[in-house]
């Protein structure tokens, strides 16, 4: 029992935050978060197939993601229609998947000869004329309105229709949680540790007489069917897809989703669309400049933290492995970073909601609110407040960052000479 | 046979513009191997930039200061920005411009906002140049069309007669042989982006005005430039003006001319009026309609067919 349970424990308690969120959301808005996320984590795993594990960087990987949405509600409609036989909405998802991977197939093929930046550009050519045909086939694209439908379709068994919100929320989850699963699984195959060399040294691989773009093939179509199942899932969620799925925009959104999360571990992934679709779906209504925001923290990341948050966290393990105790000495240091990181985020985050509603002030007659405080952004006081706020946190930041890298330091020196006794 | 001549006309001071964009990602892509996802944004920060100067202090000095100063904006993002990104490898040099065309835009938008910006043709260009087969052709294009040749001319000469061309060319093929006789490489990279992107917002003082000054501009023009240095060949400028070209002529063509695909399929005896659906889709479309999708799937036929380009010496 206790070997279950140190085995899957994290999976167990995955399902189970999964299938008890409900009880604790009252929103309807909240509830849709937590279907995004799903949608997200599904999406965001299956790009890192391609990006953490596989090595190849994709700027257009959201055209399985939409193609299949547009497979999935034409079908819906069809079944909706009495067109096609009926198919148990319920596995619907598995549809989108297959469309996903028919097309992962067929672009894979073209595109997986090589790694790198040649593959970064195939991706971003075959991004481009997706987004240009949905345009020109009119007849199944709908242009810019996209496709509408209905998942209330078909016999009800058990009583379920997907006419709630948390029917569709079980839906999302069971998938999400059946798709982790799965992709964390094929990690661990053969498959998933050829799919890693061929990343560090293809060379090599070729040598010992693997066939590297097969390798890559494989990767690309599996990952292209789990895009499809969240596509499949976004698409039931919206009751709606547009062209916006397979854009440009939507491609990079899962690209920063990940990355920021962290390429380097399974769970990246994961926390990335959490913690995006969460500041996604409260920060788009408050604020004009959130993409900035986003723009900013990605460019942060790759910078400063090339793990992303999964490697600032993991990078602690060693640590915590050799005594626990010496987390602590970290605290202090940690947390007058962190707060000199606030300020100084605060004082421009404050700047450029000024300057926003200065160039967009011809369409906005009501006052301006910041932080919730009502200001008036014709006098000087607010810049100035903003301007000092982000000037001492920026010194504070220049201050605190140092001392933090020395404790850590210190800490992994210490850590180290344990280890060594 | 004047409204080719007017399109092709058309044609080539796109491809004129294209060039003056490419010409510098074309030198940076081969010297540093970063595909600068950004070099677009660089364009349409030029256009941004002469639309403000030139509100202040008209158009011929913003025709100078804009590039100057997106120069030293592009300077100072490959010394602050990239060489700190460089030690994580190529991908990650990538994400970053890619990243950082994003912000660019977000930032256009914050500064001037969403809806496109006024920025006109000047008054002392804005006439009729010449009237030939029935048709105007306006100073402003001709005054773009020679401004760029005279470019071309002046980055030709740059490259190939003087010791600083030589010195660039070199450290494109032999970067360690370049430094260990004595020149310092990083700063020549730091010039080369600099003067790439002042080059591209030179594109964007004189484009800016015709093609519409908006936060899209950079999205819209940026893919199909990583387009014409792939068939153009890495690192070569006869390469990247020739495609330049092309492209330009092509899209101009294809959209002036807008064929019917179903004369075409008519003569396999398809009757456009029989078929619906997405059939019919296909057998309506109009060379218009496909223009934007010709230099991608030109891009993806030449990366599998061949890597190097129409004049490059080495694949991508």
């Amino acid at each position: 029992m206790t070997g279950l349970v140190r085995r899957y424990g994290v999976w167990i308690a995955f399902a189970a935050v999964m299938a008890l969120l409900p009880t604790g959301i009252t929103s309807s808005f909240a509830m849709s978060i937590a279907s995004q996320i799903g949608v997200a984590m599904v999406f965001a795993l299956a790009y890192n197939m391609l990006l953490g594990q596989g090595g190849m960087l994709s700027f257009g990987h959201a055209i399985f993601f939409g193609l299949s949405g547009y497979f999935t509600v034409h079908y819906i409609n069809l079944i909706g229609e009495e067109a096609v036989p009926y198919f148990p909405i319920s596995l619907v998802p598995l549809f989108g998947g297959i469309a996903g991977l028919f097309f992962g197939i067929l672009v894979g093929y073209v595109s997986t000869r090589r790694a790198g930046t040649v593959f970064a550009m195939i991706s971003l050519g075959f991004a481009e004329m997706v987004t240009a045909l949905t345009l020109i086939l009119s007849a199944f694209f709908h242009g810019e309105e996209g496709v509408q439908t209905d998942r209330w379709v078909g016999p009800e068994p058990f009583g379920i229709t997907f006419g709630p919100d948390i029917q569709v929320y079980y839906l999302i989850a069971v998938w999400t949680f059946v798709s982790v699963i799965a992709m964390y699984f094929l990690t661990r195959t053969p498959f998933g540790r050829m799919s890693n060399a061929v990343r560090d040294n293809p060379e090599r691989v070729e040598f010992i007489g693997y066939n590297t773009q097969r390798v890559r093939w494989l990767a690309f179509s599996l990952s292209s069917f789990f895009a499809g199942i969240a596509g499949a899932l976004h698409a039931l969620l919206f009751e709606h897809v547009g062209f916006e799925t397979v854009s440009l925009q939507q491609s990079g959104l899962v690209l920063y989703t990940t990355y920021i999360g962290g390429i380097g571990h399974f769970v990246g992934p994961i926390l990335g669309a959490v913690l995006i679709t969460i500041l996604n779906g409260m920060l788009s209504n408050l604020t004009e400049a959130w993409f900035l925001y986003l723009g900013v923290m990605f460019v942060a990341v790759v910078m400063f933290a090339p793990g992303g948050l999964a490697g600032l966290v993991m990078m602690h393990e060693p640590v915590w492995k050799a005594d626990p105790r010496l987390m602590k000495r970290l605290v202090p240091s940690y947390a007058a970073s962190l707060a000199s990181t606030a300020i100084a985020a605060f004082g421009i985050v404050g700047l450029v909601e000024i300057i926003y509603f200065h160039s967009t002030a011809l369409e906005t007659t009501q006052g301006m609110t910041l932080f919730t405080v009502p200001v008036d952004p014709a006098s000087a006081i607010p810049w100035l407040l903003c301007g000092a706020t982000a000037v001492v946190g920026i010194a504070a930041c220049r201050m605190s960052y140092p001392v933090a890298r020395r404790a850590w330091d210190r800490v992994v020196l210490e850590a180290r000479s344990r280890m060594m006794r | 046979v004047e409204i080719l001549a007017f399109s092709l006309f058309n044609g080539v001071l796109y491809g004129m513009l294209l060039f003056m964009l490419s010409s510098g990602l074309t030198l940076i892509f081969s010297m540093m191997g970063v595909l600068n996802f950004a070099h677009a944004s660089f364009f349409m920060l030029g256009a941004y930039f002469a639309y403000q100067i030139s509100a202040i202090v008209g158009f011929w000095p913003a025709l100078v200061l804009a590039p100057v100063l997106v120069g030293v904006i592009g300077a100072a993002v490959e010394r602050y920005g990239l060489r700190t990104v460089h030690k994580y490898g190529h991908v990650a040099e990538l994400l970053f411009t890619f990243g950082l065309a994003f912000v660019i835009e977000e930032l256009v938008q914050l500064v001037w906002g969403k809806t496109p910006v006024p920025y006109r043709v000047p008054d002392s260009l804005n006439f009729t140049a010449f009237t030939w087969l029935g048709l105007d052709y306006s100073a402003y294009r001709l005054f773009m069309l020679l401004t760029s040749a005279a470019i071309f001319i002046a980055l030709f000469w740059l490259l190939t007669r003087t010791r600083v061309g030589l010195i660039i060319q070199a450290a494109l093929t032999h970067p360690r042989t370049v430094e260990a006789l004595g020149h310092n490489v990083p700063r020549v990279f730091m010039m080369v982006f600099g003067f790439g992107c002042a080059l591209a917002a030179v594109g964007g003082v004189l484009g800016g005005n015709v093609l519409g000054t908006e936060p899209a501009m950079a999205i819209q023009l940026g893919p199909i430039v990583f387009v014409v240095i792939v068939i153009g060949g890495l690192g070569s400028l006869g390469g990247a003006l020739i495609a330049s070209l092309f492209i330009g002529i092509m899209n101009n063509v294809a959209i002036t001319f807008g064929w019917r695909f179903s004369e075409f399929f008519a003569m396999f005896g398809v009757d456009p009026s029989a078929v619906d659906g997405v059939v019919a889709n296909i057998v309506n479309m109009t060379s218009a309609q496909i223009a934007p999708v010709l230099p991608y799937l030109l891009l993806v036929l030449m990366l599998i067919l061949r890597p190097r380009g129409l004049f490059g010496t080495r694949d991508v």
